[in-house]
């Protein structure tokens, strides 16, 4: 049985289970699933985004963000404000929601940019506050606690796309097809390369002749666009937004999700959203113990499972070339017999 | 090829080098010894670009290098192997060799590359597939070298290769060095390990408290009393 499994999890079988659940996730909406699991799905894909676009800054150049759901907050806001005043359209939008979310991290990792580990996330995180703060008080523009309300839905070519013709749920799945698409392409680069190399030591990257400031500029650069078109898209889908919706908790769920799901994959992010987003529907019928459960779950993971559910390197075998595993083949075959320590008494008695 | 006049560097209030002088010409191996704390590592770091000097300069190859940073400096023919072995423990051998060659462009260049490090380190070519954290402190150190070699230098520095390492591993990892000069690639070594890095090298510095105190041929200045007293351990 054992081996069924390990041999159904061979690379090669690999690019079929990525179709099949593709596939899976195309014709699911078909089953004429409710509007509320729909919903939820829809947040799990969200989650997925920005947990793809932290992955990319945390999970591969090692620089850890407190303070995400700011890039999250600006990619809604400016996309929402975009299309109630503006009436634009929600891919234009869309657009400037990056755009804006991108220079405001260039703004936030130019300031940063001497600072590193806990200092960095410490800045971060009062980076967030400051975001929220202006979301809440410059009501002129953003509509202060009330929110903005109305948001037109997202259309595709005069098609409205909504919860009940699937059209939102559609837009999810090729946005996070883009996203996933785009950050497998850039961690497969150079620009990749150099990410790892920064996280793994900042040091030995610099002596390598790698602008380490510069590629971790580019992070978080990378990292807020992806946000600020989940941002976006959230605004769309909910169609009110207010800034409850982007405290510090929802930059905690982020970077739960990365590490949950293991940091450094792309798998991880999707299950790690997934588990993180439905648990606490699926577990409604604890009522008001859920998050209770829900934070006990949380710990015995980082117990039993630091690496991650889907993390890797730590829990596979080191790959060890063909000689070296014969080698230690035909080691573990000979009977390994111990020598008692001879002279030991002798030299407790001197 | 390389040429340091004067140069001091500080650490805030600490004043690490007080005016060095040094020169390295082009096919050499020059040996920088000295203990611990006498500004080796300090020297090093200087002309890689990670430490600012607060005056004199530097030269490389004519040009001015004590301005520019780090990753410039890499591509301008300087490779420095870390002290301690600063391997990236997480990746496998042939991805830390991939970025040893991060600044080349040319894919045919990269391999070029590969092969000529594979074939200087075959024990390395074994083990391309392993995890750089799990191989032997020799195995490491020898990655941090063949990384470093990956650029193609023309100056490569080496920062204690011996550090931390069993006798018949440094006899190795110092024929390795000198089959690498041979190639043509100019050497700066930097060690405690005075004996040994005498041995191999044409020159010898030796730094004392942030001062060049002694320079010379490397086979008289191992005879020399003073160096004998104080870095050799012979009476």
């Amino acid at each position: 049985m054992k081996n069924i499994l390990s041999q159904m999890l061979l690379p090669q079988f690999h690019k079929f289970y990525i179709a099949a659940i593709i596939l899976t996730l195309i014709f699911l909406p078909l089953l004429g699933l409710s509007q509320y699991v729909l919903r939820i799905m829809i947040m799990i894909g969200i989650y997925a985004m920005l947990a793809m676009g932290l992955n990319m800054l945390t999970g591969y150049t090692g620089q850890v963000s407190l303070g995400h759901a700011a890039f999250y907050a600006i990619g809604a806001y400016v996309s929402a404000l975009l299309a109630t005043t503006l009436q634009l359209n929600f891919f234009i939008a869309m657009l400037a929601g990056v755009v804006v979310a991108a220079i405001s991290s260039l703004l936030l990792a130019l300031t940063t940019l001497r600072l590193t580990g806990t200092y960095l996330s410490i800045a971060t995180l009062g980076y967030g506050e400051i975001i929220r703060m202006i979301l809440l008080n410059w009501e002129p523009v953003t509509n202060g606690p009330l929110g903005v309300r109305n948001i037109p839905r997202p259309s595709f070519l005069g098609y409205e796309l909504t919860l009940a013709n699937n059209g939102i749920y559609y837009l999810m799945l090729v946005l996070l097809g883009i996203i996933s698409l785009l950050c497998y392409l850039i961690i497969n680069s150079k620009i990749g390369r150099a990410f790892i190399a920064i996280k793994e030591d900042e040091l030995a990257a610099q002596f390598m002749g790698i602008k380490t400031t510069g590629y971790k500029v580019l992070a978080f650069v990378i990292s807020a666009s992806i946000a600020g078109a989940a941002g976006s898209f959230y605004a769309h889908m909910i169609r009110y937004i207010d800034p409850n919706t982007f405290t510090f908790d929802t930059s905690i769920l982020m970077l739960s999700i990365v590490i949950l799901g293991g940091m450094g994959t792309f798998r991880g992010m999707y299950v790690g959203a997934a588990i993180l987003i439905a648990f606490p529907e699926a577990l409604r019928f604890l009522a008001a113990y859920r998050f209770v459960v829900y934070g006990l779950i949380l710990v015995l993971m980082m117990r039993f499972r630091p690496q991650g559910l889907l993390g890797w390197r730590s829990s596979n075998p080191y790959r060890l070339s063909k000689q070296v595993s014969e080698m230690l083949a035909q080691e573990g075959n000979r009977e390994i017999t111990l020598k008692p320590f001879e002279g030991k008494e002798e030299a407790v008695k001197g | 090829m390389l040429k340091i006049h004067n140069l001091n560097t500080h650490y805030g209030n600490i004043h690490a080098l007080k005016g060095i002088d040094l020169a390295v010409n082009q096919g050499e191996i020059v040996s920088l010894i000295g203990s611990n704390g006498a500004g080796k590592s300090t020297t090093l770091l200087t002309i890689a670009g990670l430490l600012k000097p607060t005056a004199g300069s530097i030269t490389f190859k004519g040009r001015e290098i004590s301005n520019q940073p780090p990753h410039e400096i890499v591509k301008m023919g300087i490779s420095l192997s870390p002290e301690g072995r600063e391997v990236f423990p997480g990746l496998s051998v042939s991805e830390n060799l991939t970025l040893g060659a991060f600044i080349m462009k040319d894919k045919a260049k990269i391999k070029t590359a590969f092969e000529r490090v594979y074939e200087l380190f075959p024990r390395l070519k074994e083990r391309r597939n392993q995890v750089a954290g799990t191989l032997s402190g020799g195995e490491q150190q020898m990655l941090a070298i063949a990384r470093a070699l990956m650029a193609e230098p023309q100056l490569l520095m080496l920062d204690e290769p011996s550090l931390g390492l069993a006798p018949n591993i440094v006899a190795m990892i110092f024929e390795l060095i000198q089959s690498i000069n041979q190639q043509g690639t100019t050497i700066m070594l930097i060690e405690q390990n005075a004996n040994m890095a005498m041995n191999v090298s044409h020159r010898t510095y030796v730094l004392e408290t942030g001062k060049i105190s002694l320079q010379g041929d490397s086979k008289e200045l191992i005879k020399n009393q003073e160096v004998k007293r104080a870095y050799l351990g012979v009476v």
